[in-house]
């Protein structure tokens, strides 16, 4: 393997493993202030216990998104040195405002975690605000990062070199805002649907009464952030889809697969684009609709991946099967949502909705569209971009580090991170099974030997 | 001579991650000197050592590591080639450090709470205990390493082994050094945070640090003599060699502090002690961020980045410095603070 798909495997990987983690930094708090919340309101233990089990989930898959995500700030520099070197001053800002984010989220998730004892019960559900805050803002800021990546601005290209930077101008990149929405979106309806899934399957299969009222509640909370999540993701997403003919042409080619500049553009659900041949076989053609959709005019210009260098195409038979799914999975999603909270709605009072099995086994099913929604979301994103990691300006080829030897950091992380997988699966089931170890809490801030 | 050049906006920039630099040392390396710590638990209160040893790092460690991410991403928004270059220089270290990282928090997280009875919670606090020691001996040997004048840049290219600069005595000597103080830190500030018997475990550990650190620091000028010249001479020089002699000084302070049982001077001078000797250390590189090729200067990024840069550290700070408060009072605070001597 040579060093240029090693560094980009190692790069995806990195990124898709963190993606998890981060997205629970960003959804979970939500859910935890909610339960929190309710349980200081009601008093009902199981907003308690679902407050505590939560908080304990989140603990773990916060340390791993935080160490995940410091291995990400080195490999930007460690894979790809030479893009750091140009595009540092530009996106810096947007890291260095993640950076302050980061901290919000970290000290405050120690109080959170650590503080259940030692400050008063609504200070503490206090201190769970800015985790969630802090969350969702390292994801707004660090996706300006990303956003810039794709439309780069606030700079002057000369011989090659960046001139006349505006850090400012970078940071506020017109792609951030459609990009920002749509992508933290997605880490709501990630996490709900996922925590939805596991309690459905606990109605499915807990004989236990006592636990059914905790089962219930955690899924209602669960769907209602991840069911209003994914009603709003096709409307952010439309945006993004139309923003992205606007500036990355290629990207969106490579979406629809459309090899054929045409008025009138169908679009295609499905199908299967075949670069050699330049056409996309076995889809199902909406006629006019993918002019509609991206030019607000059903005989408006698409632009084919004709109209460009084949060079600079991405590859279609990645971006095209991965924009299919995320469309289908968010669909779904949305359709599950809707049909979730009208059987809920009708069955409130005595929560016989909970009883309803095929409900149920779809939410289970549905349980990790969230996240492989999210992950194909950025294989398009980033896919779509090449050929070039900084669009129209640096290649990623012109990027990687000359380092040798990526093939071995390659594997070395690739078994790192299937380690942690594997032992991260068991502890949260341990967790779900209420049989894991309490943290170990000074007693009155002091330890004494016994 | 290039160190006449004028004192400008990079220097404050540089400053700003001297201090964050600082800042993590006394606070995260104090974390992964716990972790040797847990490591080496030994004894009859080995669990009670290990018990104290997570109490005290648990609410606070995540926090404490964003100081690094802080670091890096100054790093590579105020001084990109140097980042670039250290990147490609440092390829090998550099993942170790990574892995080291990854496996600290993993492993202190699954051991926290991972089941009772399981082998697989103990897997992982060694895994803990042994990224704690190599994570801060890798980056005190990559620190060191950007003295020796082994990484040449030249022409934007990086003319460097992938083994050597890190691997060199003096290199290791540093990585040395900065676990011996990591490990000295967390004992000093286990001795506040325990009592009794227990407290007399790391009082003891402490000294021998102290006692460890000391050795190594004077095998580290030593090999500076010869490995890192210009270092050397620099750090002789009035411009660095107060802060080392202070520091020599409150070391001294530290120990016997220490010694006599007033413990919570034996912390806030041993803290004290590590941000000098890398203020020293930092103005004895000066102008230098990777000799003899890249400095502050021919670095930097365009003025309006380091200005952008400058103007989020008030309001950042303003943020962060009072919340960092609130975290460390409501776990470290006025209760769990004394004074008293040892039994």
């Amino acid at each position: 393997m040579d060093d240029l798909t090693a560094a980009r495997v190692q790069m995806e990987m990195s990124l898709g493993f963190h993606m998890i983690f981060a997205a629970a930094g960003v959804a979970v708090p939500l859910m935890m202030l909610i339960a929190e919340w309710l349980w200081l309101r009601t008093r009902d233990p199981s907003y308690e216990r679902l407050a505590r089990t939560w908080g304990k989930a989140g603990a773990v898959l916060f340390a791993i998104g935080a160490v995940s995500g410091t291995a990400l700030s080195f490999e930007l520099g460690l894979l790809w040195p030479a893009f750091m070197a140009f595009a540092g001053p530009m996106v810096g800002l947007a890291f260095a405002l993640e950076g302050y984010a980061f901290f919000i989220e970290a000290i405050f998730l120690g109080l959170y975690l650590h503080g259940w004892h030692r400050i008063s019960p609504f200070a503490h559900w206090l201190c769970g605000i800015p985790v969630g805050l802090g969350g969702a803002a390292s994801a707004i800021l660090v996706v300006s990062a990303n956003g810039w990546m794709q439309q780069p601005v606030g700079f002057t290209l000369v011989d090659g070199r960046p001139t006349s930077i505006d850090p400012m101008a970078a940071l506020f990149n017109p792609a951030w805002s459609a990009m920002a929405i749509h992508a933290t979106i997605a880490c709501y309806a990630a996490v709900g649907f996922a925590v939805a899934g596991i309690y459905a399957w606990a109605l499915l299969h807990d004989r236990d009464p006592d636990r059914t009222a905790y089962n219930r509640r955690g899924l209602v909370i669960a769907m209602v952030v991840g069911g209003i999540a994914a009603l709003l993701q096709p409307l952010s997403g439309d945006l993004l889809a139309r923003r992205a003919h606007e500036v990355q042409p290629t990207k969106l080619a490579a979406m629809e697969g459309q090899f054929a500049t045409e008025r009138g553009a169908p679009l295609r659900i499905g199908g299967w684009p075949d670069p050699n041949t330049r056409e996309t076989r076995y889809a199902i053609e909406l006629p006019q609709m993918l002019s509609l959709l991206a030019t607000h005019d059903p005989n408006g210009e698409v632009l084919g991946l004709d109209a460009f260098p084949r060079d600079q195409w991405p590859e279609p038979r990645v971006v095209h099967p991965a924009f299919q799914f995320m469309v289908g999975a968010g669909t779904a999603m949305m359709a599950l949502a809707v049909l979730w909270a009208l059987l809920w709605w009708r069955g409130r009072s005595d929560g016989r909705w909970a009883q309803q099995q095929r409900l149920l086994w779809a939410l289970v099913l549905a349980s990790p569209l969230g996240f492989l929604a999210l992950e194909a979301g950025w294989v398009v994103t980033e896919a779509g971009r090449q050929p070039w990691v900084i669009f129209g300006v640096m290649r990623t080829s012109e990027a990687v580090t000359p380092a040798g030897g990526v093939a071995w950091s390659l594997t070395g992380f690739t078994l790192l991170y299937l380690v942690l997988i594997v032992t991260l699966i068991w502890i949260l089931r341990q967790l779900a099974h209420g049989n894991d170890r309490e943290p170990v809490e000074a007693a009155e801030g002091r330890l004494v030997a016994t | 001579m290039a160190t006449d050049l004028p004192i400008g906006l990079p220097e404050l920039v540089a400053f700003v991650g001297l201090a964050g630099l600082a800042t993590y040392a006394v606070l995260a390396g104090a974390d992964f000197g716990a972790g040797v710590w847990d490591l080496l638990a030994r004894g009859p209160r080995a669990g009670a050592q290990r018990n104290a040893i997570a109490a005290a790092i648990g609410p606070v460690w995540e926090a404490n590591h964003v100081w690094l991410i802080f670091v890096i991403v100054l790093l590579f928004t105020a001084f990109p080639p140097a980042y670039a270059a250290l990147s490609i220089a440092f390829f090998v270290p550099f993942h170790l450090i990574l892995a080291g990282i990854v496996l600290r928090g993993a492993g202190f997280i699954f051991r926290a709470h991972g089941a009772e009875a399981a082998a697989v919670p103990s897997m992982w606090g060694s895994a803990f205990g042994a990224a704690s020691a190599m994570t801060p001996f890798l980056l005190g040997c990559c620190l060191g390493a950007v003295s020796t004048g082994l990484i040449r840049v030249v022409d934007g290219r990086v003319l460097s082994d992938p083994l050597t600069p890190w691997l060199e005595p003096f290199s290791l000597a540093c990585g040395a050094l900065g676990l011996a103080l990591c490990a000295y830190l967390a004992a000093v500030y286990l001795t506040l945070e325990t009592d009794g018997e227990l407290r007399g475990d790391f009082r003891r550990r402490a000294l021998l640090c102290w006692l460890v650190a000391g050795a190594i620091s004077l095998g580290v000028l030593g090999l500076a003599h010869t490995q890192a010249p210009r270092l050397w001479e620099a750090l002789v020089m009035p411009r660095a060699a107060p802060f080392l002699l202070t520091a020599l000084v409150l070391a001294v302070i530290s120990g016997l502090s220490l010694l006599w049982g007033h413990f919570l001077v034996a912390r806030v001078v041993g803290a004290g002690q590590v941000i000098l000797l890398l203020a020293g250390w930092a103005l004895a590189q000066w102008p230098y961020l990777i000799y003899p090729d890249l400095t502050l200067h021919n670095a930097a990024a365009p003025s309006a980045t380091l200005w952008a840069l400058l103007v989020t550290v008030p309001p950042g700070l303003a943020l962060v410095l009072p919340s960092l408060w609130l975290l460390f009072s409501v776990f470290k605070g006025s209760d769990s603070v004394s004074d008293h001597r040892t039994p």
